[in-house]
């Protein structure tokens, strides 16, 4: 197991890093999806939080996983500066070493879940704690190098906030946060796939096993297709269980059908140059379709409250 | 035996000033941040009624 070498540029880091490059180490841009989905589990949940909790729940579930990404890249350090897409992060680039990602990480995770723990009860506290094990341990340093099965299994960290958010909110976990957990779940691996289809010679370049590079893109195209398919479905079960109404359930089916469309698209896609740009298209629609499923709950939810379905 | 290099001691730069000033005031407000969650976490857990009592 391969670790980067801490950086002994002294003369560029002494001082500590900057502030933008300690929020860097966060990965923000990963971290505004769990807190919009932990965020919707929360407003979903039939137990009212007092706002301040709920806020400050929150902020301990942005923190939570902003330390994950911060001990992600503390691990990851060797392996990013050789792809194109991750070199310009803190540590390959120089910014930061890997020793301070260490600490932020661990400083970060470990007040998010006491506080979260602490504001709302532990069975949250418990989950978040897990979460960030989940994507630390299992993720990063154990699946991520070893298996091309590595984000279909490792994507259940990303699933998890819309549970915690529930959690913060009732103290426990029921039939309808282990739904939400099923659409991110199976939302994962087309989510990542489309993004390693066009990324290959990055993963490849860093020797990660993902699947284009171990199985080929045409088996890559057929997993995706397979994965949209139980998506679309998983996506309607809360209709099925009688948790949403017509408004979400229509938002659901015209989501999937897009995705469903678009995979196929890339599914018989044979160019080289327009797969990737349709691969690229996929892991951008995919983006999106998670917004606008959790955006369709949390307005379903409203519309039955209000009275108007 | 070789270690790991040694930084080397000298005054430090304005950048490096800059830098550590700018560090140490995004930490000080972290810490004020971190007081103002556990107040009023503390005072939304005691309730409404934290506010009626007799003093």
């Amino acid at each position: 197991m391969a670790l980067a070498g801490d950086s002994t540029d002294y003369s560029a880091i002494a001082g500590g890093a900057r502030v933008e490059d300690y929020f860097a180490l966060l990965k923000p841009r990963v971290m505004w999806l769990s807190v919009f989905t932990a965020l919707i589990g929360m407003l979903l949940a039939p137990v009212g939080l007092n706002p301040v909790v709920g806020f400050i729940a929150i902020l301990c579930i942005a923190l939570g996983a902003g330390g994950s990404g911060a001990l992600n890249m503390w691990f990851d350090a060797d392996i990013d500066a050789v792809m194109s897409r991750t070199a310009n992060r803190p540590i390959p680039a120089g910014r930061a070493t890997r020793s301070e990602a260490l600490g932020l990480g661990l400083v970060c995770s470990s007040f998010a879940v006491g506080i979260l723990g602490l504001a709302t009860n532990w069975v949250a506290a418990g989950l978040l704690a897990f979460t960030i094990f989940f994507y630390v341990v299992i993720y990063t340093m154990w699946l991520k190098r070893s298996t091309p099965q590595n984000i279909v299994i490792g994507g259940a960290a990303g699933a998890f906030p819309p549970m915690v958010g529930w959690a913060a909110a009732t103290g426990d976990v029921t039939l309808v946060p282990v739904v939400l957990f099923l659409i991110i779940f199976l939302w994962t691996p087309p989510h990542f796939w489309a993004l390693a289809l066009y990324k290959q010679g990055d993963y490849g370049a860093a020797g990660i096993p993902m699947l284009p590079n171990v199985a080929g893109e045409r088996a890559t195209k057929v997993q995706i297709v397979l994965y949209t398919f139980a998506l679309a479905a998983s996506s309607i079960v809360p209709s099925l269980i009688g948790f949403t109404g017509w408004l979400y359930t229509g938002v659901a089916v015209l989501s999937g059908v897009g995705f469903i469309a678009l995979s196929l698209r890339l599914f018989v896609t044979a160019d080289n140059v327009k797969m990737k740009r349709s691969a690229r298209t996929l892991f951008t629609y995919s983006l999106s379709y998670l917004f606008v499923i959790f955006l369709a709950l949390m307005a379903d939810h409203v519309a039955q409250l209000a009275g108007w379905m | 035996m070789a270690g790991p290099p040694v930084p080397t001691l000298r005054p430090p730069t304005p950048e490096e000033l800059k830098r550590r000033r700018r560090n140490s005031i995004a930490l000080g407000a972290i810490l004020a941040i971190l007081a103002l969650i556990f107040y009023a976490l503390t005072i939304a857990k005691m309730g409404p009624a934290v506010f009626n009592r007799d003093l």
